[in-house]
């Protein structure tokens, strides 16, 4: 997808208003998997309203998001980045042989007393 | 009083404690759980995707199911909580969507998030009350000190959740003094331990799970309590050397409905 168009799908299917954002920080700071990402939340949305996408699609970041909702609630701005995330994210496993996790793969990763809420959650986040 | 209830896959399989003392106490305090007949699974996470409609349509199934009955719809899992009052939300407020999704499902009634959504501690604060809670308590927990545990699920995003204050809750902490206990307040308590990225990435999720037990044991919890299998999980995998208990399994006790396991 060209990238004009992936810019405006992505802002469409997110409902995200990325210019609203002053770079404060704040969704990067009170995110949980700050440690895991090499782009943060505020770089999402920075970078999505620059049009610099394609590294975001190449990220792992994608996957680290917890749908923790912290991010949203503590924007002072109200532009809700972990929206912005989930919807590059599914620009990107939307896509043919895209998924993350494969049905053969989980098995590899359960214990006896994992909940099935992991299991349908994970499917839920990492595949189409 | 009857209401619809939301058990969801894990109360039927993993979390079988949080179903069945759910309605153990429910018994106990006049309300009878009416379980929405062919339910499927919410998915676990709300995807948040305005073009995402179909992941969407099991809530919206038994969301109108509970209407069709007049009643509202409790969950106790925070999984199925989030997922289901998100889904009504956007019902509610999202006129595009919901004309989509009513388009999807054509062949039925339309729905526009006309039914009420509330977690079990909502039901026992909200209906039942606390202080009638109290009323019914008849094992007191003996000052025990709990920590009571939200994660994330139950209080965020909070426009939509509306439970409590999602920065300084005291739902659970009200119930835990109401069962004759002493509520532990701790930072971490709404913070997220890691959740499904347990399945694919478990360092990151004992991270997570570490600072929530190593903030509630600083300060003082001798148990933790919790409404989601995905917390407990974590919490428990990731070395939790003090309890940790469904909410709906410590009032079963208190009220004096948990029947004693041999050993126990
Ligand atoms: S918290 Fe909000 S305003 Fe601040 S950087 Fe993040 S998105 Fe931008
Ligand atoms: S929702 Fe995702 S991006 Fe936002 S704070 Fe939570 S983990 Fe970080």
């Amino acid at each position: 997808m060209e990238n004009k168009y992936l810019k405006d799908d992505i802002i469409r299917s997110s409902g995200v208003n990325p210019k609203k954002c002053m770079k404060c920080g704040k969704c990067t700071a009170t995110c949980p998997s700050f440690d895991e990402m090499e782009y943060h939340p505020h770089q999402f949305v920075y970078m999505v309203e620059s049009g610099d996408i394609e590294p975001l699609l190449e990220s792992e970041s994608l996957y680290k998001c917890l749908s923790c909702f912290a991010c949203v609630d503590r924007c002072p701005r109200g532009v809700e980045p972990a929206k912005l995330v989930e919807a590059v994210k599914l620009s990107v496993i939307r896509q043919k042989n895209s998924n993350r996790l494969k049905a053969d793969d989980v098995v590899k990763y359960l214990d006896e007393d994992i909940p099935q809420q992991a299991i349908v959650s994970a499917f839920r986040k990492y595949s189409k | 009083m009857k209401v619809s209830y939301f058990p969801g896959c894990t109360l039927k399989n993993k979390a079988k404690e949080l179903d069945k003392y759910s309605y153990l106490c429910a018994e106990k305090l006049g309300v009878t759980l009416e379980e929405i007949e062919e339910w499927q699974c919410c998915g676990g996470v709300f995807s948040t995707a305005k073009d995402e409609i179909a992941s969407k349509l099991s809530s919206v199934r038994a969301l109108k199911a509970a209407k069709s009955k007049e009643q509202p719809l409790i969950t106790v899992c925070s999984g199925c909580h989030n997922v289901i009052k998100q889904t009504n939300y956007v019902m509610q407020n999202d006129k595009e969507f919901a004309d989509k999704v009513n388009k999807y499902m054509a062949e039925e009634e339309a729905y526009n998030g006309e039914a009420e959504v509330y977690n079990y501690l909502e039901l026992l604060r909200d209906v039942v009350g606390f202080d009638k809670v109290k009323e019914a308590v008849t094992n007191p927990l003996g000052g025990k000190k709990i920590a009571a545990y939200y994660g994330c699920l139950l209080l965020r995003p909070n426009s939509v959740m509306k439970m409590d204050d999602p920065e300084n809750p005291k739902i659970m902490e009200d119930l835990i003094s109401a069962m004759g206990a002493e509520p532990v307040i701790y930072a971490n308590r709404n913070e997220c331990c890691g959740g499904y990225i347990a399945l694919e990435d478990p360092k990151a999720a004992e991270k997570r799970s570490n600072d929530i037990i190593r903030n509630a044991k600083a300060m003082g919890a001798e148990m933790i309590i919790t409404a989601c299998p995905l917390c407990k999980y974590n919490l428990v995998k990731n070395g939790a050397d003090i309890p940790v208990v469904y909410f709906t399994e410590l009032l079963a006790e208190a009220l004096g409905v948990k029947e004693e396991k041999d050993g126990e």
